[in-house]
């Protein structure tokens, strides 16, 4: 309840000071790690440490075994993930021919699921899809987000720009509303970030376990009292490409930690 | 978690301020025995941990961070100026708080294979609190460290019951 | 079983070094104080005990309660004597064990 309150409190001061949300300018963009105290920045920073690691221990194993009625591992089409999947997601979502939409890694790895391994879809933000996303992305930490250069995205991409401007649920605020003009600022006891998808599948304190960004992107949605897209809507993957292309630069974090 | 909740409940032939009165009781009956009757003071578990003996001031040292963003992960640190010797180690270390459901955080147990008397662990508070940790030396002498952390609450949180 | 653990011990040392060991393990520390979606009480299911020992030997244990974290982490030190294994136990409330153990190799 408190939290209710607490966000209910800055509804005003949000519609006052609400104006064309125009973007985070460039040499202004800041990870969310930049905003985390230096105990939760050094739990992210040490591997042995950092608890999102357990996931990608268990990432690592699941590559290596063999699935479904094809009895083939991940490892058995792409090999070392070190080598084959380095970079993979910072250019995720990508296209995907075969249902003309764009995908994210979630995504792909259910499809080739089906497609390669002839095995039953992994469940949204179950441990085994969590600990496979979290293990690829984790192959791209350090390298930067690169600018969209697929064309074909573009109309997808719009439309997730439109969803994080739109005003919803019961608050009647957009995403812009807080992470565009209001980043930097105090709601309630946490500072606002600027809503990267950077860190993901990252460890939530919050959530005391790894989390992907559709569960974060629901959360807020909640947040604002509405009604949350389901888990692999067009709609959340629309918003995941928005954002990808708003941090570009922004070097992947996974397993980041935020509070 | 799901938005849709139906409104109807509202307007049950029974008064709201009855609904009222009967979930307080309700929470009395079911969060007090447990929560806050069960729950020995921050001394009371110390005194459990020493036996009996009083902790004097000193030798230990407790970090922990005076502003927490989120309780559900806390680092601590705890060091024990102690040889750390066959005759003259520490043997047990005991972190204890003071508003959680449960008083008793961790014990560790050392000896002289240690080395140093030093542990880190992350540990939950549920709110702004006291914590002290006590060292139990080999000649039988308690020593302790206290800190307070003020725990912070994040808006916009996944559960909002 | 073996743990879903991260556990972290220098592979190489000198006799009399006081070495840091770090040692943390995938598990939910459920407290028993939370309600679950159907509004009833989610049971207890916390790591009771931490154990390490050093050539056969216990060295180090720890007594855990429903406030140690989540995915709990420990670190402590210890004293290079002898090469060979360090071996760490979890024990949970149902006196379940998992395992895992490191290699140390002491000149």
């Amino acid at each position: 309840m408190r939290a209710l309150w607490g966000l209910a409190g800055v509804v005003g001061a949000l519609t006052c000071s609400m104006v064309a949300a125009a973007g985070i300018k460039d040499g202004e963009k800041r990870s969310g790690f930049d905003f985390m105290t230096r105990e939760t920045q050094a739990l992210q920073a040490d591997d042995m440490a950092n608890p999102g690691m357990l996931w990608v221990l268990q990432g690592e194993q699941l590559w290596h075994q063999a699935e479904g009625k094809a009895e083939i591992a991940c490892a058995g089409c792409h090999g070392e993930a070190s080598q084959t999947m380095r970079g993979v997601a910072a250019r995720y979502p990508a296209y995907d021919e075969a249902t003309g939409r764009p995908t994210d890694l979630v995504g792909r790895i259910n499809s080739c699921r089906a497609a390669r391994q002839e095995a039953e879809p992994l469940a949204p933000e179950s441990d085994a899809l969590l600990a496979l996303t979290t293990y690829v992305a984790h192959q791209s930490r350090g390298m930067p987000i690169p600018p969209a250069t697929d064309a074909r995205l573009a109309p997808f991409r719009d439309n997730g720009r439109r969803l994080f401007q739109s005003r919803i649920g019961q608050l009647d605020l957009s995403c812009a509303s807080c992470h565009h003009t209001n980043w930097g600022k105090r709601l309630g006891g946490s500072v606002i970030p600027q809503a990267h998808p950077n860190g993901y599948p990252l460890y939530r304190l919050e959530w005391q376990g790894v989390g992907s960004l559709q569960r974060r992107l629901r959360n807020c949605m909640v947040g604002v009292r509405a009604e949350p897209f389901a888990f692999g809507a067009p709609e959340l993957v629309e918003l995941e490409l928005y954002l990808m292309e708003q941090a570009q630069g922004l070097p992947i974090e996974t397993p980041a930690v935020r509070p | 978690m799901n938005g849709s909740r139906p409104n109807h409940g509202l307007f049950l032939p029974v008064g709201r301020r009855q609904l009222l009165a009967a979930g307080i009781a309700g929470l009395m009956v079911v969060s007090l025995p447990r929560q806050v009757l069960a729950r020995p003071s921050l001394q009371e578990a110390i005194r459990t941990f020493t036996g009996g003996a009083d902790a004097q001031d000193g030798r230990v040292r407790l970090e922990l961070p005076p502003l927490v963003e989120n309780g559900n992960a806390v680092g601590i640190t705890v060091n024990a100026e102690s040889p750390m010797t066959a005759d003259n180690h520490v043997r047990r270390i005991g972190i204890f708080n003071e508003k959680n459901p449960e008083a008793n955080v961790i014990v560790f147990h050392l000896g002289p294979r240690s080395g140093r008397a030093q542990v880190s662990t992350r540990i939950r508070l549920a709110t702004s609190q006291v914590v002290v940790a006590v060292a139990e030396m080999s000649d039988g002498s308690f020593w302790s460290s206290r800190a307070s952390a003020i725990v912070t609450l994040a808006a916009c949180i996944e559960d909002l019951s | 079983m073996t743990a879903r653990a991260l556990v972290n011990v220098p592979k190489a040392v000198k006799q009399g070094e006081v070495v840091e060991i770090k040692a943390m393990i995938a598990h939910p520390m459920e407290t028993g104080y939370r309600v679950g979606p159907n509004g009833t009480n989610i049971p207890r299911d916390i790591i009771r005990r931490f154990a390490c020992s050093y050539g056969g030997e216990e060295v180090f244990w720890a007594d855990l309660y429903p406030a140690v974290s989540a995915n709990p982490f420990i670190a402590f030190t210890l004293v290079a004597s002898t090469s060979g294994t360090i071996a760490f136990t979890w024990t949970d409330d149902a006196g379940e064990t998992q395992t895992a153990s490191a290699e140390i190799t002491v000149s």
